[in-house]
């Protein structure tokens, strides 16, 4: 291989991908090209950095200078600046890295400071369609250590001392899954990886698969060994398309190599994996129902016991874990599982991803130590809340999550901390609502989406998530009785205990946790017909206040529905049956003389 | 088919050209690539001290580029920062010399006097 001087390593993760980095890579070529400076410089495409708020990222090494939105025509200005004569574009870095008299580490920032990166760890730092980088940086390592040194019972003792915990949202032990596979009788086994991620707003899985696809499936190998399994499957939606194309590469560089296959490194193991395609129905992340789906089947879960570990994929015994899960096997077998549980509270070791989205400023990917608090991920790395907001709660777990709010942010984080908040882990998917959100219309937003996504085999989940949607969207619509509440609460203990699968037992909880830290604001709905937070259109008033209104008539000009009437330098009235609640007038009113409540 | 010791093998090769990703805390060589730099010669001595560190297989040094250090009148320079020591400048160099360098500063630790800006200035 050649050496180069230089490695411009340019994000091609989905989001990164989505704002043009392909055209800048291109553009980075034909520039270099022109400068002839092909031999001493590379461009490498790799996986997500986690800032994906101030996307396309370029870093440049040796200096490892990070470019922040970075745009196609920046790029000559980079190659002739930085790589020909050596100087920085200091315009273009991340204004973070920075100070007056010095360029900070990356390491330095805040965003990446409380970072620890182990199931991220090669995401952006390797080239994911190059199976050669990933084994430089200590690749397949951890599979030749198994299949050499250790014997399959050793391996899973390993994995339970690290106390690993399952990332897909749960948290069941991983090990004791790996044991109870292991121990079910018979010789075909197999190794299932969970990609369907479905929660809004959740991209940790998408990242790994994208960046570090070999992790996922040298995981999987050893999986496989442990339990004696042959084949592996990975069920990951049709939706990713990067991550499809990325893992289809890797299958096959494996498989070049021998890494996959029969005779596995010259042993007498052998193991394939080949990709399953879901089309994005949130249930198949559920595992009885992806096992359903897998197997050609209507993707709907079945009650268990037996677990899949007995009669998992094809009636045989089978494992089925998340991509994350994976994501942390090969370094837990590499560095011991007693520098796994330094990292960490009592019950829940490691780190955990997490992807921040809503109302924050560094939307991305950040992992952390289990234990950090959601103050810090929320402030000191995430960037606190835009335009100066004050933050109101942040959703964990997705729909299937509950809310966080302001008092509660001091609580480190870790699986059964946020259990005991009426929250979960979930996937680990943030999302951070500001003032401006209404807490009523959440909990409506998630019932939505989980009422949508319910498969109808269970009536609890089919009729009562239904029932309950009703019952918002008529507190939304100011329509709404005190005893609503009591009946939502009523309906969601009962869906709770009797739904079938984890979709419907966690649905409610949306409702649970805004009812329990956001009670005052179903209250205001019901009681006074108003929104607090000025969301619900329904319940929306706009008025012109006598003081302020100058009688300029802008408004009434603006107005789409006519509803404004008055006459110049007098006071403007609005006719509320008219009004549409569009906003307009108070958008273009010149003295502020407009308010909505 | 690839055997245990093949792994090995591309692992250490691919380190080689990939290690600079990762945090350096090895030997800096840099050179200046200001247009003055440039228009000395600075190219070659930058190739040269490439193509010398590829040949030893020094994995752990780092060539960069910085800009013009106000000096134009002794470019191509060139910097050798190792850690815990001073740094060095070469001054007036070319790909000889630079190749000098790096076999002996580099490789064995012995300055090259006569090279260094303090020879240029006595």
């Amino acid at each position: 291989m050649k050496m180069y001087r230089s490695h411009i390593m340019i994000c091609r993760g989905t989001g990164c991908s989505s704002s043009n980095s392909e055209q800048i890579a291109k553009n980075f070529e034909e520039h270099i090209k022109a400068h002839g400076l092909q031999n001493e410089v590379i461009v490498e495409r790799t996986g997500c950095f986690g800032l994906c708020a101030l996307g396309p990222i370029v870093i440049i090494y040796p200096e490892a200078s990070f470019y922040s939105m970075v745009k196609p025509e920046d790029v000559e200005e980079i190659v002739k600046e930085h790589l020909v004569k050596g100087r920085v574009v200091k315009r273009l870095l991340y204004a973070e890295t920075v100070t007056e008299d010095r360029i900070k580490s990356i390491n330095e920032v805040n965003f990446y400071k409380k970072q620890h990166r182990v199931a991220l760890r090669n995401c952006g730092v390797i080239n994911p369609e190059n199976i050669d980088e990933y084994i430089a940086f200590d690749g397949y390592k951890a599979l030749t250590k198994c299949l050499t040194e250790l014997k399959p019972q050793e391996v899973i003792d390993i994995i339970k001392q690290s106390a690993l915990r399952g990332r897909g949202g749960a948290g069941f032990p991983t090990g004791m899954k790996w044991s109870f596979a292991a121990a079910a009788p018979g010789n075909e086994k197999y190794v299932c990886c969970n990609a369907d991620e479905g929660d809004p707003g959740a991209f940790m899985d998408r990242s790994v698969l994208e960046g570090d696809p070999h992790a996922v499936l040298e995981a999987m190998t050893i999986a496989g060994y442990a339990i004696g399994g042959n084949q592996g499957y990975i069920y990951v939606r049709a939706e990713y398309p990067i991550a499809v194309k990325r893992l289809g590469i890797a299958i096959s560089q494996a498989r070049a190599y021998g890494l996959l296959g029969k005779n596995i490194l010259g042993t007498d193991f052998s193991f394939d994996i080949e990709i399953r395609l879901g089309a994005g129905a949130f249930v198949c992340g559920e595992e009885t129902a992806l096992i359903a789906s897998i197997e050609g089947q209507r993707g709907m879960p079945r009650p268990r016991p037996p677990f899949p570990a007995n009669k998992g994929l094809f009636g045989k015994p089978t494992i089925l874990n998340n991509v994350e899960t994976y994501a942390n096997v090969c370094t837990i077998i590499n560095e011991g599982p007693e520098w796994f549980t330094s990292m960490g509270t009592e019950k829940s070791k490691g780190t955990k991803v997490f992807a921040l989205g809503g109302k924050i400023n560094h939307t991305g990917l950040v992992e952390v130590p289990m234990g950090t608090t959601m103050r810090e991920i929320i402030y000191e790395i995430g960037g606190g809340c835009p335009n100066g907001k004050a933050f109101k709660a942040a959703q964990t777990g997705g729909p299937s999550g509950g809310c966080i709010p302001e008092s509660k942010l001091d609580v480190p984080i870790d699986y059964d901390n946020l259990i005991a908040l009426g929250s979960m882990m979930g996937s680990g998917g943030l999302i951070v609502m500001d003032e401006d959100n209404c807490m009523v219309d959440i909990a409506r937003f998630f019932l939505e989406f989980t009422c949508d996504e319910s498969c109808g085999k269970c009536t609890p989940c089919r009729e009562g998530t239904k029932r309950m949607l009703e019952i918002l969207d008529k507190i939304t619509k100011g329509q709404g009785e005190m005893e609503d509440i009591d009946k939502l609460e009523n309906l969601a203990k009962n869906i709770k205990n009797s739904a079938l699968c984890a979709l419907g037992q966690t649905a409610p909880n949306p409702i649970l946790s805004t009812l329990r830290y956001f009670r005052d604001e179903y209250e205001a709905h019901i009681r006074d017909k108003k929104c607090p937070a000025g969301v619900c259109q329904a319940l929306l008033q706009y008025t012109i206040s006598k003081e302020k209104c100058k009688g300029c008539g802008i408004c009434a000009k603006q107005c789409p529905a006519t509803a404004i009437s008055g006459k110049p330098k007098e006071t403007y009235v609005i006719d509320q049956e008219k009004c549409i609640k569009c906003g307009v007038c108070m958008q273009k009113c010149p003295f502020k003389a407009i308010s909505k409540g | 088919m690839k055997s245990i010791k093949d792994l090995e093998e591309i692992r250490k090769k691919t380190l080689d050209t990939i290690n600079l990703r990762k945090d350096q805390s090895g030997i800096r060589v840099v050179v200046g690539m200001a247009t003055c730099g440039i228009a000395a010669g600075a190219r070659p001595v930058l190739m040269s001290i490439m193509d010398e560190i590829k040949k030893n297989e020094l994995a752990d040094v780092v060539v960069a580029q910085t800009g013009c250090i106000g000096m134009c009148r002794l470019e191509p320079i060139v910097e050798v920062y190792r850690p815990g020591e001073e740094k060095v400048t070469y001054v007036k160099m070319n790909p000889s010399k630079a190749i000098r360098v790096i076999n002996e500063h580099i490789m064995k630790g012995k300055i090259v006097d006569k090279y260094t800006i303090g020879a240029e200035e006595k």
